[in-house]
């Protein structure tokens, strides 16, 4: 049968298709490991990761300020990002009136949409002089680099949130009504923890997001290697570090980018094993855009 | 009980104020970003701007072999995405069962999703560039977004394909079609809107990232012509000369610029989506 | 003989759950025959058996053989798609395709390989005019068929089947989703189609057995409890469960 033989090549074609994805992924876990491990095993993988100091010149190669960075800025905007998104997840699926929606869905998908490098030149024109003028300091800050991000990572918090607290069934909420519970206590009694897997996933994804980030972060955040002592004072990202140094790195110094971008990996990867472990299947992509 | 100050209906209301702020806030902080960026842009951008060279690194002159290097790169990625992804997102969603081997292609796919930008970068440096031997060019570029706009069009599509309804399967097998024939004449019509969009956020996430190409494509000024030219982006264009300060007003221009993109990108295809499921259902 | 089909000691599996049992039925040709029983009495699956739809699902398993036109259909040499050719199918739901009135007619004569546009449109045009819906739709066959109402979806899923010139036509409660009068346009539609078409049709609706069909078989459990003309069944069945079926003291 000529039928069947089609249908069996053209079965086998997908599968490859379907493969490309584990085959990129295997390539890239190789040859970043292949470029990166040497800097680890050389300067020591516990000295690599803990290490205060970061200077390539002296051959001192401490991730831990970096590391340090990435956090404090994620959990910074993360602080601002996750409560206005959930606020606004909730009144785009219970509150809001449709009028609206027509003009918050786009408005977030628009969000979504504006490149990084955009978000990064207007914090730096914008936001980094008010900082300066209101904070002292030069305005380049962990607070400014959290500010950008926090408008950056809204538009996931915000689309997959929604999407969780819309898929709660209709019953629940009438029910709740129906015994006389107002609209709020029926969305924080009865709404809200019924989407809570979801909205734990929108804000890992946030967090994925904000971690990976590179260039907006370059831009604002001073890229001073050093830990914080405040929220007003430059940090470096693990992300900016590789993006700063690459264009003039040899030898073991482009060894130990590509090491930092293995710890960046292993971040990513710690942050997916747990969105996989809430087993939240999300049915949005627009708005949210990637991850 | 006894014990509430505020009652459950002023509650209520001021829970509803914060709502309505909440989303407010959400489009005030887009319309200063664009207004912004458009105000002091759009006085930049004229014919003269869009379609000349960049005269000293990009002082003055306009934005020509950018526009052209984004195109390049874009196309480049989504001629080598949108098959890959929209084929994955068939086979997943249509031929494969919940086998193990499914589940780590789909875990592959996550992972692939959630990497950052700069690592896709560094791999395209490592693979691209240096292994494969194609240089600081379009081609490195364009392949590296490609495998950044994967996961994205691979999961629109996906869920797009199964939300498709089971019955329309049933009644075209039952009909003594092929799997195959099934699957390109109904599943796939049916689900277009979901795969057109996975295709266009692919597209609008390769237009729009600096980060893996900062490494991959080069910085040239020049318009690139063979897949082998080293090019420069808008994206990339526009972190250059604002971080070297070259030019704060051509700066301004390049970023109305990739808003206007985006604007048109996101109003163009909702309309497009919303006129295509009203045709579909008849209305 | 005069018989289409012939199920012979047929057992259906999904995981360990027997769900249809030593399952023996003879079925005539150009006849209708309709198959009673309460929910979850193995109707459908039953049905389901005879155009291998249940191929679909992972965990089905089955024994027994299920012969058309004197061929066992399970035969590992035999071609589905040939066979689903020749046994259609209309569905509980109606389920046009969200394409136009005519692309969904034409659907099944494309698919196997038919392209002239005389030829097509000539087909499509007998079919819906046997399915009685012609006259409703000859002016709009480029719209969506999803515009159309539930009743003439279901007559234009008719129209589909019989496009493909089958030999049976399975209905799965055709008109559970449907309002009366639509109903009675489908049930006149069987009428009219019985002369040429072998069908068998799942319903839920005693009166409808009675008004559309030949023969009868009463399914319980997963078995055939009996079977015979439909006069018989309904005016003097021989077993006790029969007779508290039809006269509605259970299920």
């Amino acid at each position: 049968m000529t039928k069947s033989k089609n249908e069996f090549i053209i079965e086998k074609g997908l599968l490859i298709t379907a493969l490309s994805s584990i085959v990129i992924i295997a390539l890239i876990i190789i040859f970043i490991f292949i470029e990166g491990l040497p800097a680890m095993e050389s300067y020591g993988p516990i000295n690599f990761i803990f290490g205060l100091d970061w200077s390539p010149s002296d051959n001192q190669f401490g991730v831990f300020p970096m590391i340090i960075g990435s956090l404090g800025i994620t959990a910074l905007s993360l602080l601002m990002a996750v409560p206005l998104g959930l606020f606004c997840a909730m009144f785009l699926a219970e509150v809001a009136p449709n009028s609206m929606r027509k003009i918050l869905k786009p408005t977030i998908q628009t969000l979504a949409g504006i490149p990084s490098v955009v978000y990064g030149f207007f914090g730096l024109i914008i936001l980094v002089p008010i900082m300066r003028e209101q904070f002292g300091g030069t305005g380049f800050s962990m607070l400014t680099a959290s500010i950008i991000l926090t408008v950056m990572i809204l538009p996931i918090i915000i689309s997959v949130s929604e999407d969780a607290l819309r898929s709660v069934p209709h019953e629940y909420k009438e029910a709740s009504l129906a015994l006389g519970a107002t609209h709020w206590q029926t969305i924080k009694n009865v709404i809200f923890p019924a989407a809570i897997p979801g909205i734990i996933t929108s804000i890992i994804l946030g967090m994925g997001r904000a971690i990976g980030e590179t260039l907006a972060i370059i831009m604002v955040a001073g890229n001073v290697v050093q830990i914080p002592h405040s929220i007003f004072d430059p940090v470096r990202a693990l992300t900016s570090n590789i993006a700063i140094e690459m264009g003039y790195a040899t030898g073991i110094h482009y060894n130990a980018l590509f090491a930092t971008g293995i710890v960046l990996f292993l971040m990513i990867i710690i942050l997916l094993i747990f969105a996989n472990y809430l087993h939240y299947k999300k049915k949005v992509t627009i708005g949210g855009g990637y991850l | 009980m006894a014990f509430r100050i505020i009652s459950p209906k002023n509650v209520q209301m001021i829970m509803k104020a914060i709502f309505w702020a909440a989303g407010i806030t959400t489009i005030v902080i887009l319309l200063i970003i664009i207004g912004y960026v458009l105000f002091k842009g759009l006085p930049v951008i004229n014919l003269d701007f869009l379609f000349s060279e960049p005269i000293d690194s990009g002082r003055s002159g306009g934005i020509f072999p950018m526009i052209i290097s984004s195109a390049y790169v874009t196309l480049i990625a989504l001629l080598v995405a949108a098959p890959l992804g929209v084929g994955a997102a068939v086979y997943l969603a249509e031929y494969s069962g919940e086998t193990t081997a499914v589940k780590i292609i789909r875990f592959g796919a996550e992972t692939l999703a959630s990497i950052p930008s700069i690592v896709f970068g560094l791999f395209g440096l490592a693979f691209f560039v240096i292994y494969l031997g194609m240089g600081w060019s379009v081609l490195s570029g364009g392949l590296t977004l490609a495998l950044m706009a994967l996961p994205t069009i691979l999961a629109a599509s996906e869920v797009s394909i199964e939300s498709v309804n089971k019955s329309y399967s049933e009644g075209s097998l039952a009909l003594g079609a092929t799997k195959w024939q099934t699957v390109y004449q109904v599943v796939i019509p049916a689900a277009l809107p979901g795969i057109t969009t996975g295709v266009i956020l692919g597209m609008a996430r390769a237009i729009a990232e600096a980060a893996a190409i900062l490494y991959t494509v080069g910085a040239a000024l020049a318009i690139p012509i063979s897949l082998l030219d080293p090019a420069r982006p808008l994206p990339l264009h526009l972190y250059i000369i604002a971080t070297e300060g070259i030019s704060m007003e051509n700066a301004y221009g390049t970023a109305a610029v990739l808003v206007i993109l985006i604007l048109v990108i996101t109003i163009t295809t909702n309309t497009l989506l919303d006129r295509y499921t009203k045709k579909m259902m008849g209305r | 003989m005069e018989y289409r089909i012939e199920v012979e000691n047929l057992n259906v599996y999904f995981d360990e759950l027997r769900v249809l049992k030593d399952v023996n039925i003879k079925i005539r040709k150009n006849i209708v025959t309709a198959l009673i029983g309460p929910s979850g009495c193995g109707k459908s699956t039953f049905i389901r058996i005879l155009n291998r739809m249940n191929d679909l699902i992972d965990t089905f398993r089955m024994d027994g053989g299920v012969l058309l036109d004197g061929e066992d259909i399970y035969d590992p040499k035999v071609d589905v798609v040939d066979l689903r050719k020749r046994v259609g199918m209309v569905f509980q739901k109606p389920n046009p395709f969200p394409k136009s009135v005519f692309d969904n007619v034409a659907y099944g004569l494309r698919v196997h390989g038919l392209t002239d546009k005389d030829a097509l449109g000539e087909r499509v045009e007998e079919s819906l005019k046997a399915a009685a819906l012609w006259d409703e739709v000859k002016d709009k066959l480029d719209k969506s068929a999803l515009g159309l109402s539930g009743g003439q979806q279901q007559r234009l899923c008719i129209a589909r089947t019989i496009a493909v010139e089958p030999e049976v036509i399975l209905m799965d409660e055709p008109c559970s989703a449907l309002d009366p009068i639509s109903t009675t346009k489908i049930e006149d539609l069987i009428h009219k189609l019985k002369k040429e078409y072998t069908i068998i049709i799942v319903t839920h609706n005693m009166q409808q057995a009675t008004r559309v069909s030949k023969y009868t078989a009463f399914f319980l459990h997963g078995e055939i409890i009996e079977s015979g003309t439909t006069d018989q069944i309904f005016v003097e069945p021989r077993d006790k469960r029969t007779e508290d079926y039809i006269t509605g003291r259970f299920g």
